[in-house]
This record gives structure tokens, sequence and C-alpha cells, in this order.
């Protein structure tokens, strides 16, 4: 395989960056590997598991299927590029908040296609968001509560302070009928 | 009151019931590393001069190795190291029992993926290249794919050990008077069910980072959940004192059971690194994931249970027969676990148990998430369902007529303490509708209601020892900062939010005050590891008495400050007062100081080590637990007749967690299993080819990538009404029970009741693909039998059974028979079999 190395300038999270990689690897490989930019993971560096996507331009793509070297002049956003000063975006305290991480290992991936999908449209319905990430995997959640924190942060968004998520996505349902007299 | 008073006052406070964290929905304490991207995984980590390694792995099933060629990839620019399995000689493996797995294979290789050669070179793609120059050639042998083939193929063996022939394990044994309790029965049931194997697929890949120190000591991060059983695989095969070796467990990127396991290239890395005096990394392409596997054993089972016409069981006589794949890993203690845990739900008062384990050559099999126990549940809970139908009684009602009772003892001699199983049954019975639709939807609209229990750790530890299963270590000074040090480890589950919540309500300060160090055998004390859902129950316990301890001698410098008798202080919203008069306190800090100025340095420990179980008998080490966990489902399917596709409409979970440290994240282990048990009941699974003989004869993982290993997505999962029932038990911390684990046993047997209930067929295996119900279905129109599933099974010779009477029967928790029943010192899977490997390649 070849060997042959490249230099190029990438913009991630806003900031350019010189860089000099073998042409032939991902952007996964160079974010990882090069940048030290550790926060977007790798589940198959085959293009099935949504793990190591990223923005670019604002689109999610699968970093592991991108050749860097086609990534000059183009936006590329990273986990490491979600927060606001010292604050977590909404999308980040939500995940945090209601445990829609658990290993975490699939987390940036999905957080950023839901940033994505916030970006176009502030007040997805749920089928709209099962959608924008139906190609990403996790394996710890069962997906609800990752839908209910993209919920939740989108109301944030939004500006509407009033929402909540539900108390069954945190407690349980209430129980029903005859316990529930119990209590 | 004079000093010396307080001075003698040795008692502490004592935990109130008036709980201000256990039991909210706190962030995780590692919740903000994680959606960051600064949670360091494994293959995160990055050392100066490090070097990449990759494995040459064999291509085919089972041969004798004829010779390693490593002379082109030595020559291959960047490669700086080579190894092969001569350099490793001793065996290691996870059980002591059996001992036969290499770091790399010698003589022999046993399925598509066991590993050859190390090679590593200075960048990834060297050793990639490097690893695809090694040529090896084999010789090959005959390939087992099946139990049936391992039983007609004694010779030649996959191994020089176990029971017989390709069998490594047989059992049987023999609670009570089976035949007697056959014979009361008005009905006797008999099923035959298959269980397929799948894989534990978490999202990371497995990685190791190795460094060395000084010449004889080294460092090994990894993805591992067991980081103390790692330490004690690298010693025996390095030959380097314990002391000289740190392993430090990543937090791991999900593991659910694959990760419990000593792997090759955590060994492999070690080894590499000692020899180049740099650090080595390797990380395992998601391929390679699938041949660490340690998933799911496929199981076939024989299940018959005598019945009254009122539904009350009176024995059940139960048949196993596990896949193991080409080594032991936990697979004893899986062969016992396919049987062990039939009677913590409902009474049996005798029960008969065989079992073999079948070595094939397929990648091993482990303990994947409910270790052995969804298999013979699910089998259980089709076939009361199938009782229910066939006497007229609703399932729901057959189950709560005979649910064992708290704080019993089964037939088998496992000590139930607490048992919600009863009040999960009405509420999914409840929240379902169950009665008004069960039985009563249209046709293709069904409902189906399935239990299960599962332990919160495992009476015993792996090797055989008088030690503590968890210990915990706080450090406490003038600061006010807290120091936790645990060797547990965080998989994802929350265990590292669990111990700091347990020290922040005991010690009444911020989660943030607390410093967590976990998982580095240098550091911190000893704790098993994150498996058998253990460490909520054991961890916690040791959490418990550390911060008790510490919280004594805090309370004794601020008595002395303060005037009041230490145990009448108050620990709470970072301050120490008095309880009877909440303003005259001081702050957490300030206590400390008083303390710290008294005694000196302070630090305190805990420790847990389980309840002694009553069974006496061998094999009574597998299955004890200081407390089970319950759950019910109730799941609703809708089947399209034409196609057999069927779609599961919602779900309903009710799980007894004993108490909850954490709501938000019980549900977040409600949910994931939920979601696990349905990608199990309908498509996972890890099955296998055989090549044409002309091609090689290979018998190849029919499916090694994440795109056709199929797995729920966010599309696929239903609804689920979540209902967390908390039934404390004694033995657990502030009463928790384990919930990572249990709530996906009921989900398999749940979807194939459901189908039942809508379509009127019974599928008696999973996954259960949309053919198998068509042609259930198609069976039926025709007048045949409903029902899709495995015909029979084999005629095995299980032996003399071990015959142990059972409670009810005046019992001993012993066995009366040991010389008949044959059964041999050192055979069990708790104690050292030094010759478990001899002769073995």
């Amino acid at each position: 395989m070849s060997q042959q190395s490249t230099t190029r300038t990438l913009r991630v999270n806003g900031e350019p960056q010189q860089v000099a990689f073998a042409v032939h690897h991902s952007l996964l490989e160079v974010l990882r590997e090069e940048l030290g930019l550790t926060g977007t993971k790798h589940g198959c560096e085959l293009g099935e598991c949504g793990t190591c996507t990223v923005l670019i331009d604002g689109k999610p793509v699968l970093s592991c299927l991108e050749l860097a070297a086609e990534c000059e002049g183009r936006s590329i956003e990273t986990v490491e590029g979600m927060m606001q000063g010292n604050e977590l975006h909404p999308l980040q305290s939500c995940f945090a908040d209601l445990g829609a991480a658990q290993c975490g290992y699939c987390t940036p991936g999905i957080l950023l296609a839901a940033q994505a999908l916030l970006a176009e449209n502030d007040s997805p319905t749920r089928d709209q968001i099962v959608e924008a990430l139906s190609g990403n995997l996790c394996r710890c959640t069962g997906y609800h509560k990752i839908l209910e924190a993209i919920e939740w942060a989108a109301a944030q968004l939004r500006g509407d302070d009033q929402y909540q998520p539900p108390d069954s996505a945190i407690y349980g349902d209430p129980l029903p009928g005859k316990q529930a007299a119990d209590v | 009151m004079s000093d010396t008073v307080h001075a003698d006052d040795e008692e502490g406070p004592v935990t109130s019931d008036q709980l201000r964290l256990i039991g909210t929905p706190f962030r995780r304490v590692d919740g903000r590393a994680k959606v960051t991207g600064q949670t360091r995984f494994a293959d995160d980590l990055s050392f100066p001069r490090m070097v990449h390694m990759k494995l040459v792995r064999s291509t085919v099933p089972h041969a004798k190795i004829v010779s390693i060629d490593t002379s082109k990839a030595s020559a291959m620019p960047g490669v700086v190291g080579l190894l092969t399995g001569d350099s490793m000689p001793d065996p290691f493996g996870i059980l002591p029992v059996s001992q036969d797995e290499h770091a790399l294979c010698i003589d022999k290789v046993r399925f598509v993926g066991d590993p050859v050669v190390a090679v590593a070179a200075l960048t990834e793609d060297q050793a990639h290249e490097a690893a695809l120059a090694v040529e090896v050639e084999y010789q090959s042998l005959e390939t087992i794919a099946t139990v049936e083939e391992a039983i007609a193929t004694p010779e030649p063996r996959i191994h020089e050990y176990g029971d017989e022939g390709n069998l490594h394990k047989k059992l049987s044994m023999e609670f009570g008077d089976v035949d007697a309790g056959f014979e009361e029965a008005d009905q006797i049931f008999e099923d035959v069910m298959y269980f397929e194997g799948n894989t534990p697929l978490p999202m990371e890949q497995h990685a190791t980072v190795a460094l060395t120190e000084e010449t004889d000591r080294i460092t090994v991060y990894s993805s591992t959940q067991t980081p103390h059983y790692l330490h004690r695989s690298l010693a025996k095969v390095l030959g380097l004192p314990a002391a000289r070796i740190r392993v430090i467990a990543c937090p791991n990127g999900g593991g659910f059971g694959g990760k419990s396991d000593p792997f090759n290239h955590e060994i492999c890395a070690a080894k590499m690194a000692l020899a180049l005096g740099r650090p080595v990394k390797i990380c395992l392409t998601r391929e390679e994931v699938f041949y660490c596997h340690r998933g799911r054993h496929p199981v076939l089972m024989k299940i018959r249970t005598g019945v009254k016409k009122d539904g009350t069981l009176t024995a059940q006589h139960l048949q196993t027969a596990l896949d193991g794949g080409a080594y032991g890993s936990y697979g004893v203690a899986s062969t016992y676990y396919t049987g062990a845990l039939q009677t913590v739900t409902y009474d049996l008062p005798k029960y008969r148990f065989e079992s073999i384990r079948a070595f094939t050559n397929k990648a091993p099999c482990g303990p994947k998430r409910g270790h052995g126990t969804p298999q013979p549940r699910f089998a259980f809970e089709v076939h009361l369902d199938k009782i229910a139908h066939q006497l007229g009684i609703d399932p729901a009602a057959l189950r709560m007529q005979q649910l064992v009772k708290p704080d019993s003892i089964t037939s088998n001699w496992l000590k139930v303490g607490s048992m919600g199983l009863g009040k999960c049954i009405e509420a999914v019975v409840e929240g379902s509708g169950w009665h008004q639709r069960h039985g009563k939807m249209p046709e293709g609209r069904g409902l189906g209601l399935a239990c299960g229990s599962y332990l919160s750790g495992a009476g015993l530890p792996i090797y055989w020892n008088h030690m503590p299963q968890s210990g915990v270590q706080l450090k406490l000074d003038r600061s006010g900062g807290v120091a936790l040090f645990c060797g547990e480890t965080e998989i994802g589950q929350g265990s590292d939010s669990v111990i700091a919540a347990i020290t922040a309500e005991i010690l009444g300060i911020d989660l943030k005050d607390i410093r967590l160090c976990v998982a580095d055998t240098d550091l911190t004390p000893v704790d098993l590891g994150s498996y058998s859902s253990r460490v909520t129950l054991m961890a916690g316990n040791a959490a418990i008495e550390a911060a008790e301890r510490a919280r004594t001698l805090v309370a004794r410098g601020a008595a002395r400050k303060l005037d009041v008798p230490a145990r009448e202080l108050v620990f709470a919203d970072g301050r120490v007062f008095h309880g009877e008069n909440p303003d005259h306190g001081i702050s957490f800090q300030e206590a400390v100081v008083e303390a710290e100025s008294r005694f000196g340095t302070l630090g305190t420990t805990g420790s847990y080590t389980p309840p002694r179980s009553p069974g006496r008998y061998r094999g009574a080490g597998v299955g004890p637990s200081p407390a089970y966990s319950y759950s019910a489902a109730v799941v609703e399917a809708e089947v399209d007749r034409e196609t057999g596709i069927y779609r599961i409409e919602h779900v309903w979970m009710a799980h007894d967690v004993g108490k909850c440290i954490n709501p938000a994240m019980v549900m977040g282990q409600i949910e994931g299993s939920v979601y696990m048990g349905l990608g199990e009941a309908m498509m996972e699974e890890q099955v296998y080819r055989r090549l044409p003989k002309k091609r090689s004869d290979a018998l190849v993982h029919k499916h090694p990538s994440m795109l056709e290993y199929k797995s729920l997505t966010f599309a696929e999962m239903p609804p689920v009404t979540s209902y967390i029932i908390e039934d404390p038990d004694p033995n657990g911390p502030f009463g928790a029970k384990e919930v990572g684990q249990g709530p996906l046993l009921p989900m398999m047997p749940a979807v194939a009741n459901a189908i039942f209930d809508a379509v009127g067929v019974r599928i008696d295996q999973v996954p259960i693909a949309p053919h198998m119900v068509k042609q259930a279905i198609e069976a039926k129109e025709k007048g045949k039998p409903g029902r899709f599933g495995p015909k029979s099974f084999p005629e095995i010779d299980f032996g003399v059974p071990l015959l142990v009477p059972t409670p009810a029967e005046g019992g001993d928790g012993k066995a009366i028979n040991i010389e008949d029943a044959g059964v041999r010192d050192g055979t069990g899977t708790m104690t050292e079999r030094k010759d478990a490997v001899k002769g073995d390649n």
C-alpha cells in the first residue's frame, strides 16, 4: 500500500489546521491520529454503524468513508466543537441529564447527527428524529432516552423553557390499577 | 460534656432512611465526559514511540500448524517485532478448570480467527501489510460444527481435556425424588426448544495499549470488563510477579459479557511491549470482534414438566446441550447456568438437570448478558404458556399461583431473599390490559407474557479464595474532598455513579466533591469485575462500609468541636450538625480538619463478601447470589399471516430492582435490556456455514459485519412502558438489586408467546424469522402441528445423577451418592485443576 503523504489545511470546528497524513487515510483516521481529536469514535470502519459520524458543511457524514484529502476547504465539525465556551450544548446536557449516554461510545456520532437535524428542523416529530438517526446504532440504551433527550434539547433550542421530558422516562411509568392505589 | 467522654465515644452516626441523593435522578458522574468526547477509551490513548500490532489469524477451522514463515513479513517496511506461540507456552483461560487458550496458537488452530502470529510495526498500515505477508502452512483436521457432530465425533479431539471425546463438560444432578414428583402429576408436558447463538456486539472494538516502565514492569490499558482476571492471566503467561503488572481498565464502550475474558491480543500486546521496550497498541477490527465473540451459547433443550390439573408444577426434568465453540471460556459455569436458575421464579419441588457442553470449531462462546440463563428461561416460559393454554388456565394466573416465596430456599438450595415477581406480573398484566385483550384480539394480533430472574452477583468468585469480592478505599483530607478508590469497571452501566452516590449519600457531600479512581490494579482495591450484575450490590456494600467508617472518624472529630456525641451528628448538604439542632454544626470540610487534627491522615476501607450459600453439593457454586432480581414482560405483536412478518407493537416491562440508586439509570438498563432481548428474539444470530469441500471445507462465520449481523435500529424499537418495582433486599446496598441483565430474560419467550396469541402457532426457537412463522401457519392449515422448532433432542448418556435431597425432604444441602455419581475431586468450577490441560498441545 502506498505510504505517500500529503499536507492539507483542514478546517475543524472553525479552526484551520495544517496537517500531514497518508494520502489514503480517512477523515476518521486523520481526526483521531493526526489531530488528536479522539472524541470521534469508530465501530466498524466500514460505514455500517454510524459511530464515526461528523458534520461536513453541516451534513452528517461517516468519517470512516470520507477521504481526508477530499475535505480541504470544507467545514468539519466534531463533538469537540459542540460546547459553547465551558457550557454544554443543550443536546449534550440533555443527553447527560437523561442518561441518553450509557457507555457513551456511540454518543458523539449521534449528537452530531441530531445537531444536523435540529439545524434544519427545530421541532422534529418523533418519526423525523427516528429517520434522521436510523443509521446510528446504539447497543446500550434501547434508543428511547436518546429520542427523549433530543426532543428536550430541541425545546431548549427553540427557547421553550417550559418543556420537560416525561416523568416516565426518568421514574418509569406510574404503576397501574391496584398497585397505584396501594402507593 | 467533657472531652474524655467524646474521645471514648466510638459510635458514629447511623445511616438514616431519609435519603437525599439515593433514589433521585442525578446526572451520572461521567455524563459530561461522555457527551463531550473526553472519555478516554482504550483506543483513544497514545504514547510517544508507540507502535501498532496486528494478529495473524487462522484461516482454517481445525488444523495442525505445519510451519510458520515470518521471513517476508520481518523484512517489510516498518516492522519492528514478531511473536509466535512458542514464546508464550503457558496456557490461560478465565476459569481455573479450563486453562486451554494460548496467547498465540502452538501446534494447532481450533477456529477461523484463532491467532497464530503477532506483528508490530511503526504504523498500523505497515503492521497490516506485514501480517498479510506471514505464511502459515496448515494440515487440516476434521471439523466439528454442531453438538450432534461433537457427540458423533469423539476423535480427533479439539482439546485433549474434557469429560469425554469432544464433550467439554457433562453433568447430571437431581434435586429430590423427581420420579415421585412426576407420579404426582396429572399430566406431563414435554418440549424441545432451540436458542441460537448471538454475539455481544459492543460498539467499541476491543483495544489494548501496553507500555513498560522498567525492564520487568509493565502497564496494560485495555477495554476489559475484568481487569483483575486479566491481571492474573498476564502474570501467568508473562511469568512476571503480579506486583510488577498494572492493569487499567479503560471505560468500556459496551461489554455485554464480550470483554469479560482475558484475550490473546491483551497478552500479546504486553509481551510485545516487553520485547520492544516501547508502547504497543492493538485495536481489533470489527471482524475480529466477531471472532473474539464470547457470546450466547447456542443451546438445544428438552424440558419435561409434571403438572397437576390446577396447574401446580410437581417436577421438572431439563436437558440442555450447549455448543461451546473452540475454547472453554466461562463454559463450565455457562453449562451449570443453563439449569441453575429454573427454580427461583416458581415453586419447583423436584428438579432434574442434565447438560453437556460440546467443543466445536467456532469462535468461543461465553457469558453474554444473562449468562446461560436466557436459553432455559425461553424454554420454560414458552413451555408454561403451552401448559396454561392446554389446561385452560390464564398464563398470568398459572404463574401467580406458585411464585417462590420470599426468604425461602429452592429445591436446588438457592436462598431467595426479596421476591417482587408477583408485583411485576400484576403491573404488566394491568398495564397491558391483559385480561381484556389476551386471547380476545382479532386474528393477527396477540399478547404474550413471560418472566425471568437474575443474579445480583455470583455468590462465589471465579477462583477459590477467602478474600472479599469487592473493596473500596476512601481518602479524606483537609480540602474537604474525598478520593474513592475501587477496582470496579465502568462499562456504561453506571457503576462509577453508583459507588460515588452511595459515598456521597453517607458523607452528606456533593457528588462533585468525590474524585474517583477505578479499575487500576496498582492503585485500587480488588473488585472482581463487571460481570454477573455484581457491581451495584458488591462494590455498593463495600462503599457503604468504607463511607460509614469515614463518617465515624469525621463525626468523632466534629463531636469534640461541637460538644455533641458523635452518634447524634447528621451529615447532609456538605455540613455536619446536631440532629436535634441543625443550626449547631460545621461544614464537612471543617469537620474533616478536626478529624485529621485528631487522628492524623484519614483513610478507611470497606469490603464485601457474599453470604455463604446453603448448597453443599458439587456444582452448588453456580447459581447462588446475595439477591435475585425479578422481571415480567408483556409483548404485543402484529403478525401478517401471508408473509409471517411480524412487528412488536408495544412492550410492558416491570422489573424488581429492590431499590433504585438512580431511577433514570435504572430506566436506561431496563430499556436497554428490552432492546437487546428483542434483538435476540427477532434477528440476532452468530451463525456459521461450511464452505464446499472443494473450497477448503472451512467452517466460517456467516456474516462477521455489523451490516449483516442484524440488530435493532431506532426504526425497529417499539414503545416500552416500564414499571420499576422496589422490593428491597436486606443484602443489597439500601436494598438495591441488579437491573443490567434481568429485564432481558423475559423478552424472547414473551415474543414467542405473543405470536402464538396472534396466529395460534408455536415457534420453539429464537431468533424467530418470518419464514418460521409462515411455515408454522402453513403446517397448521394443512392439519399438521402449527409449530416451527427442533424435532428431537439427541440421545445422551449423562451418567448417574448426583442426588441431592431438597430442603422439603429434610436434606442438608449435600449430595448423598458422590461415589455412584462418579464425581471426581477437582472437576468443579471453583477449584484449581492443575492437570486440566496436561498433554494439550
